[in-house]
């Protein structure tokens, strides 16, 4: 029992942790401009790739460096030519092009790379287990994931809380008016912002692609939850991103270790009942409908706390 | 004039009679090219080109062409409808798909209804891998015919070797969340506890169906269980990338699985270092020792890149000719009558033959386990550039294979 535990707590903290890279741009993207970006995990899923299509040209750590910065470079013109000419038509004209643009993205990747997975290996320098605990392995790949996310989540709280920039971007998060009008440049704020927090999630992809699948779909399998995260933790709130991504990291790795079922706790159902809906509800683990737990959540956290964990403003 | 009209319109009737002997025969291939089933639904697609390119170089089926028209299903059942509808639109009067009885179960469906309302305009569905055993039986289709042993088979000779291995002593069930899965586990279950019933099973899991991108959770979960034995049907990523979390965490046990030689499979096999300690159920294995399987086996490789995975898609298109031949007709109607109850020679040598009652096609299967290659010259075959390949443990002939079928066939 106690490997379990800690090896899902592993488990569940580098998922939380890749989650936070991911949604720490959204987040602050999001309080920024007001704009939900549904293309954020597209960034995700072309770190993935460049990071491989980059490990095959010239090696796996120069594209970990290389790659975040060309998604940060689409990002950043995508925030430019796309988001900027889009703005003055408002809110729901920027939502349409970010969700346009994921299915565009999606399809220009599929068309460069195929349908099914790529081979995007771990490199072979880290490619051995790291530490053994009760005869488990841990990949060293896996704490180097880690401690990738770590780095980023201190530098990025250290730029935000300690350096001029990051008193401009906090202070544009809430008042981007007041900021322009005491002399920054507000869009090329929003130009840098949006390009970092692609270029967060092309490093996630980079860093996440050898471990999970890459390949056409994955942007589509991780975007939902995504939202999850930062509507959980609070729009806007990085500190809340945090939590909740490792929060939702750790909920969904227990519940797959978890056997429990409403039969278990309450016992069998008489079976002179037969097969019914209700014994499929009965006998249903709470490991089976892990996949549908952070949706759960999020349904949960609007109704009774619609600012979210720590969010401080509603919407 | 009238003379020149008709001799015009003779002349047409000629041409156009001509032009429709040589008109080709569309199989419309019903398989996920996209998404996480996306590694196997090519593999499929290559083999099934492969195998209409074998057929044309010797003339086609009755001197028709054949031509297999790719359609992506997402591995999708309500997508499958669209495509199978777009394939019937388009004149096509063969479907074929193995990849997902959630989708198999629904393209039977389709054909039963399309057939029963549009008489003359009859489609049928060729099923090389849906192993679902519902599909023949309480829901069994005139229309559909199945070439690989269904879950229920493969679960028999699976429990038939394992109650002889006195070494295990917990099973631990991992499947993917849908009908096959679900088919897995509960055979599973019965089987082992009416053949072994010192058997324990320590953990009973069923899992989104290539969903997961990360089975490290699972196999945590695995470990934790004290399990010596996992029994899964999992394939396509589901088995790929669950070997491949085993691996990482150094999970030493035996697999016991359906379809472990899939793409991906043997790699991440080799990467565990579990050797011969990975078990697959499968009509035929590259190494057979038989020699037009084998010599097929080396050509197959060398065109496509790919092992021959599907010994039941050979059985299939091979059978599809012969039935064709015998009816003298590739009207669908006459492929069907011709082929229930047909009798074959199969891929891997043996008979095998088409079950009249439920259309499940009966062949001898093998149990085999993977593991280095020590004899070249009798097994020349690795996989997936491993140096690792498949041998034959246990042969189950085709009279040990029948299972009762509950199957009432309306024919039309």
């Amino acid at each position: 029992m106690a490997e379990l535990i800690v090896i899902s707590t592993l488990n569940g903290v580098l998922f939380g942790m890749l989650l936070f890279l991911l949604s720490s741009g959204l987040t602050v993207i999001f309080s920024m401009m007001g704009v939900l970006n549904f293309a954020h995990a597209s960034f995700y899923m072309l770190g993935a790739f460049f990071g491989f299509q980059l490990t095959r040209w010239i090696g796996f750590w120069p594209a970990l460096v290389i790659a975040p910065l060309l998604v940060g470079v689409v990002g950043m013109g995508v925030e430019r030519y796309g988001l900027r000419n889009t703005h003055k038509h408002g809110h729901v004209a920027e939502l349409l092009l970010t969700f346009g643009l994921a299915f565009a993205i999606e399809e220009i990747v599929s068309m460069i790379w195929g349908k099914s997975p790529v081979d995007y290996r771990v490199p072979a320098a880290l490619d051995f287990p790291a530490f053994t605990i009760f005869s488990t392995n841990y990949p060293a790949y896996k704490i180097f994931m880690l401690v990738v996310s770590v780095v980023i989540f201190i530098a990025l709280l250290v730029t935000l809380k300690r350096t001029r920039v990051g008193l401009i971007v906090q202070a544009a998060l809430t008042h981007p008016s007041m900021v322009g009008h005491l002399g920054h440049n507000v869009g090329r704020v929003f130009m840098l912002v949006f390009g970092v927090g692609s270029a967060l999630a092309g490093l996630a992809g980079v860093i996440a692609g050898p471990s999970l699948v890459t390949q056409s779909d994955m942007a589509a399998l991780l975007g939902p939850i995504l939202f999850v995260v930062i509507v959980f933790g609070g729009l806007g709130s990085l500190p809340g991103a945090f939590i909740a991504s490792l929060l939702i990291g750790l909920i969904q790795t227990f519940a797959v270790a978890l056997n429990g079922s409403l039969a278990s706790v309450f016992g069998p159902l008489d079976p002179s009942l037969g097969a019914s809906p209700l014994t499929d509800i009965w006998n249903v683990t709470i490991a089976q409908i892990a996949p549908i737990l952070p949706y759960l959540l999020l349904v949960l956290v609007l109704i009774f706390r619609p600012m979210g964990l720590l969010g401080t403003r509603e919407s | 004039m009238h003379r020149l009209i008709i001799a015009a319109a003779a002349a047409l009737t000629v041409l156009g009679g001509a032009a429709s002997a040589q008109e080709s025969i569309k199989i419309g291939y019903i398989d996920p090219l996209s998404g996480g089933g996306a590694s196997v639904g090519e593999g499929g697609l290559k083999t099934f080109q492969y195998l209409a390119d074998e057929l044309n170089a010797k003339g086609g089926i009755l001197g028709h062409k054949v031509e297999i028209v790719p359609l992506d299903n997402k591995t999708n059942p309500q997508e499958s409808l669209v495509q199978a509808q777009k394939a019937v639109d388009a004149g096509i009067h063969y479907i074929t798909q193995g990849n997902g009885s959630s989708v198999g179960a629904a393209l039977e469906d389709f054909v039963t209804k399309n057939n029963s309302r549009n008489p003359g305009k009859e489609v049928l569905y060729f099923n090389y891998a849906a192993v679902d055993p519902s599909m023949t039986n309480e829901k069994c289709s005139y229309w559909h015919f199945r070439w690989d042993a269904n879950s229920d088979i493969k679960m028999e000779a699976l429990t038939n070797y394992m109650k002889d291995q006195a070494s295990i002593k917990k099973v631990y069930l991992i499947n993917m969340d849908y009908s096959f899965g679900q088919s897995v586990r509960t055979a599973a279950r019965k089987m082992l506890g009416e053949k072994r019933p010192d058997i324990q099973v320590v953990g009973d899991e069923l899992h989104p169906m290539l969903k997961v991108t990360d089975f490290s959770p699972y196999i945590a979960k695995i470990k934790a269980s004290g399990a010596d034995t996992v029994v899964t049907g999992n394939w396509g990523q589901d088995f790929a990338l669950l070997l491949k979390a085993a691996a990482d965490a150094g999970l030493k046990v035996n697999w016991y699985t359906y379809y472990a030689g899939g793409a991906g499979g043997p790699t991440a096999i080799k990467q565990t270092g579990l050797e011969n300690q990975v078990f697959q159920i499968s009509e035929g294995v590259p190494n057979s020792g038989n020699k037009a399987a084998m010599d097929f086996e080396k050509d197959f490789r060398a065109k496509t890149g790919i092992s021959v995975w599907y010994p039941r898609a050979v059985n299939e298109m091979r059978m599809f000719k012969a039935a064709a031949e015998k009816a003298n007709s590739i009207d669908p109607v006459k492929v069907a009558a011709a082929l229930e109850g047909m009798k074959f020679e199969v891929f891997d040598g043996g008979d095998g033959f088409m079950r009249k009652d439920d259309h499940q096609f009966f062949q001898p299967i093998y149990i085999s386990s993977f593991g280095s290659l020590t004899d070249k010259a009798k097994e020349p075959f690795d996989e997936e550039n491993t140096g690792w390949g498949w041998h034959i443990v246990s042969k189950i002939d085709t009279d040990k294979t029948m299972l009762p079928t509950t199957c009432n066939m309306k024919r039309p």
